[in-house]
């Protein structure tokens, strides 16, 4: 059956509610996603504009966009927040885990609905409170919260006195709070809801890296807020002395606390993103997930094992060295199931029959980007190295690569994977071949070539260089050139794909390597699916 | 005082550039990490380019070659029927353990350099450093009844033209150290965190306030060295730079009778060429 998109007549079968209770009062998993989906493209434009605009600032030498440094820093601290809490974290756990994961366990909606509205709509919160912190004072220097992502105290406490900052702490709890929930919704989903006959070890990857996603947000996000908090009270006059040395504190503790939240984070951003990838290479080389428990495990090993790595981002700040051996041992672990799950991916491959359809490339180019990024995380994992490209634009283009093209592949990966099972029509093949094509070599423009800036000692978020870092900068800025037309070829293959040209797409477009439950559905699935649950025999695949 | 001392220490610098020394920036489209000036740096590049570099363009290159061998070997089109392998323990246990065993022989001199760099030596000599909003604070507690302690400011692009040194990285005060001299840094901060970097010594050492961190470096090679300061610390986070100027130890000496400045000698300034300024 092929139904379309919009089609009234199925509203009603379907039992749509009108549109402002569909979209504002929504408890419907699918619709939830859809707005998770929308919410992290415009909290990608905005993020990306601030991304665009430093690098026009740093195209060359000298002073060229900003008249103030210290909108520079504001700009460089929202880019990352915004980005991180609200572009790949809602579009991964919130769009795609919200559509996709409780279909793919046979379940008919997520656990507790009303809530998973809640935590969708404390995001926008969150985000508004963000954007009003742009116009608020931050500082003597003016509007704004310029003390990086990783709000370290002094900074961000004698630092930034002005309401800025407050804005970001009481929008970063909201965000807090909505993945909480989420987090609570997708363990309690996944534990209890899945079909008769789905067992743990049959569920598919992606809701397997959901699920450990979620465990790590349950553990990780309350200590971010408790670390928020204290900055909160710090910051009042007369208040406490957490991290204010004068009165007892230290500010690496705010250091520790952040960063006990802030490795974790990283794999709650990729662990998902690496299981559309597993979905998107078993599919399109019509072969079953090589390794599957392996595969499953590593990505719990992951999530254990990067509970312990985290001063690893803090190798300068004047550590034991004893204690910085252990983190150095401790994270290089984290190599060996990174590795099991490359080499797994490539052996799905290995012996299938592979059409390179549009996910795919987005898929493989996920892979070896994510493997470049991986590398170079294992020379700044050595302490020694680190203490000469920390703070340096290596780090830039080390996370950049396992973020702005690990986690970022994977969401377009998936966006395109599922595109018509999403909305019920075929994405533009044409457009969205330029999309990747202008974005993978935007990326790598921008990104690659820092790595020498950071080796030559270029540190981060720096306004204005000495003029022997112009090359590469150059080259760095043409390429977000680049990057920004891709996105634009993205918008492009939007309209073309949902408004000109409406193709409709069958239930199982991929064919017979679509094996997992959405596939069984129609495209779109209906407003509830399973009514009656699927059963899952014993010898159906993953 | 200070403008005396600035001024003649600009022209010093320009003697080391054409001189004997050299200056240790960084260079436009290089590939690489700064030339090492210390022993910990020779280590450190060394551990870099020999061991971590070869594992990891063997890994990447493994990764991409075998990549583009799967999709070109098992195309659909040169293979339609695929294989239905799922599980090969054997191979899966290999997969696990090689990359195990190349962290294993990685670690041990990932941890020899690690110790070798944290681990201060007998010192000759204690320099203390201090970050402020937004310049850098020198002090040298040995000879602190000759040498008051100085602050160093970022020159202002035309006077760093005048100086002759780059600008954001030269300065009017550098920081002046002997060669061959174990140095041990005390580096603490005034207020926000800044870092103490020196990119051709191999450390970086946060400034933190209510903290002392130690660290140290021993220069083989004399000359004039730039860094930068390497923990966002606000609105001039980008306009603190730090210069190091590594002298012999008779010039040292006399740096340091001299009150925290070189004498003027004529011989000195006559060796150096203006024509010879980094750039």
């Amino acid at each position: 059956m092929v139904s379309i998109y919009g089609d009234d007549a199925h509203d009603h079968d379907d039992g749509k509610p009108g549109f402002w209770a569909r979209w504002f009062y929504s408890t419907n998993h699918k619709d939830i996603g859809t707005l998770y989906l929308i919410f992290g493209i415009i909290s990608g434009l905005i993020g990306g504009y601030l991304s665009f605009m430093m690098r026009m600032e740093l195209g060359e030498p000298g002073i060229q966009v900003f008249d103030s440094y210290h909108t520079y820093n504001v700009f460089v601290s929202m880019h990352g927040l915004i980005m991180i809490f609200f572009m790949v974290m809602p579009a991964l756990i919130g769009g795609f885990g919200n559509w996709f994961v409780p279909i793919m366990i046979g379940a008919p909606d997520m656990a507790f609905p009303r809530m998973n509205n809640l935590s969708f709509w404390l995001l926008p919160v969150a985000l508004i409170c963000l954007m009003i912190s742009f116009f608020v004072p931050g500082s003597a220097a003016g509007n704004g919260f310029g003390g990086g992502w990783v709000m370290y105290p002094p900074l961000s406490t004698s630092g930034s006195p002005g309401p800025a900052f407050d804005f970001i702490i009481i929008g970063l709890l909201a965000a807090g709070f909505s993945s909480i929930f989420g987090a609570i919704n997708f363990i309690t989903t996944i534990l209890n809801m899945r079909a008769p006959g789905m067992t743990m070890h049959k569920m598919p990857l992606f809701a397997w890296g959901v699920l450990v996603t979620a465990f790590l947000l349950l553990l990780a996000l309350p200590v971010l807020a408790a670390a928020l908090f204290m900055l909160f009270t710090d910051r009042i006059d007369g208040g406490t002395g957490f991290f204010n040395p004068a009165m007892g504190g230290d500010p690496e503790m705010f250091q520790h606390l952040f960063w006990f939240f802030g490795h974790p984070e990283v794999y709650i951003m990729i662990l998902p993103a690496f299981g559309i990838v597993s979905h998107v290479i078993s599919t399109f080389s019509k072969k079953p997930i090589f390794g599957y428990l392996g595969m499953a495990y590593a990505m719990v090993a992951i999530g254990v094992v990067g509970f312990v790595v985290w001063a690893h981002h803090m190798y300068t700040v004047g550590m034991d060295v004893n204690l910085k051996a252990y983190f150095l041992a401790a994270t290089l672990v984290i190599a060996v199931p990174t590795g099991v799950k490359i080499f797994s991916w490539l052996a799905t491959m290995w012996g299938g029959s592979i059409t390179m359809t549009l996910p795919m490339l987005w898929a493989n180019a996920f892979i070896f980007l994510f493997v470049v990024g991986g590398v170079t995380g294992v020379v700044l994992a050595n302490a020694g190295v680190d203490a000469a490209l920390h703070d340096t634009y290596y780090v830039v283009a080390h996370f950049h690569y396992v973020l702005s093209m690990g986690a970022v592949f994977g969401i377009f990966t998936g966006f395109y994977y599922w595109f018509g099972k999403m909305f019920g029509v075929m994405y533009n093949k044409f457009w969205g071949a330029v999309h990747f094509w202008l974005f993978f070599v935007g990326v790598n423009m921008v990104f690659f070539p820092q790595h020498f800036l950071g080796m030559q000692g270029m540190p981060r978020r720096y306004v204005d260089y000495p003029v022997e870092f112009s090359l590469y900068n150059q080259i760095s800025t043409y390429g977000a050139y680049v990057t920004l037309a891709g996105v634009a070829a993205f918008f492009v293959m939007l309209i073309w794909s949902l408004i000109i040209k409406r193709v409709p797409a069958d239930d199982n477009y991929w064919g017979e390597g679509a094996t997992t439950l959405e596939w069984t559905l129609p495209s779109p699935p209906p407003y509830h699916q399973f009514n009656t649950l699927p059963r899952i025999s014993d010898d159906d695949g993953h | 005082m200070r403008f005396k001392r600035s001024l003649i220490s600009g022209s010093i610098a320009l003697f080391a550039v054409s001189g004997q020394a050299f200056a240790a920036k960084p260079t436009d489209g290089s590939i690489g990490f700064q030339e090492a000036a210390t022993p910990v740096m020779e280590q450190l590049v060394h551990f870099h380019n020999v061991w971590l570099m070869t594992i990891i363009t063997a890994i990447t290159l493994f990764v991409m070659v075998l990549m583009a061998y799967i999709l070109f070997r098992f195309n659909h089109k040169r293979n339609p029927v695929p294989s239905k392998t799922s599980h090969n323990t054997l191979i899966e246990v290999v997969w696990t353990i090689v990359p195990v065993l190349i962290l294993l022989v990685m670690v041990v001199p990932s941890m020899k350099l690690l110790y070798f760099q944290d681990v201060i030596p007998e010192s000759d000599m204690t320099i203390k450093v201090t970050g402020n909003t937004w310049n850098w604070e020198y002090a040298y507690p040995e000879y602190e009844d000759k040498v008051e302690s100085f602050v160093s400011n970022v020159l202002e692009e035309a006077d760093a033209k005048a100086a002759g040194k780059p600008y954001l990285l030269g300065t009017d005060a550098p920081l002046v150290v002997p060669v061959d001299t174990t140095v041990k840094v005390l580096v603490t901060s005034a207020n926000n965190l800044h870092s103490f970097a020196m990119p051709a010594f191999g450390i970086k050492m946060d400034a933190v306030p209510g903290r002392i961190n130690e660290t140290w470096f021993k220069v083989t090679k004399e000359g004039t060295y730039f860094g930068q300061c390497s923990e966002l610390c606000g609105e001039r986070h980008a306009f603190m730079p730090i210069e190091i100027e590594v002298v012999s130890k008779t010039k040292f000496d006399q740096w340091v009778n001299n009150g925290g400045a070189f004498p003027t000698q004529l011989s000195e300034v006559k060796g150096g060429g203006v024509s010879a300024a980094p750039k």
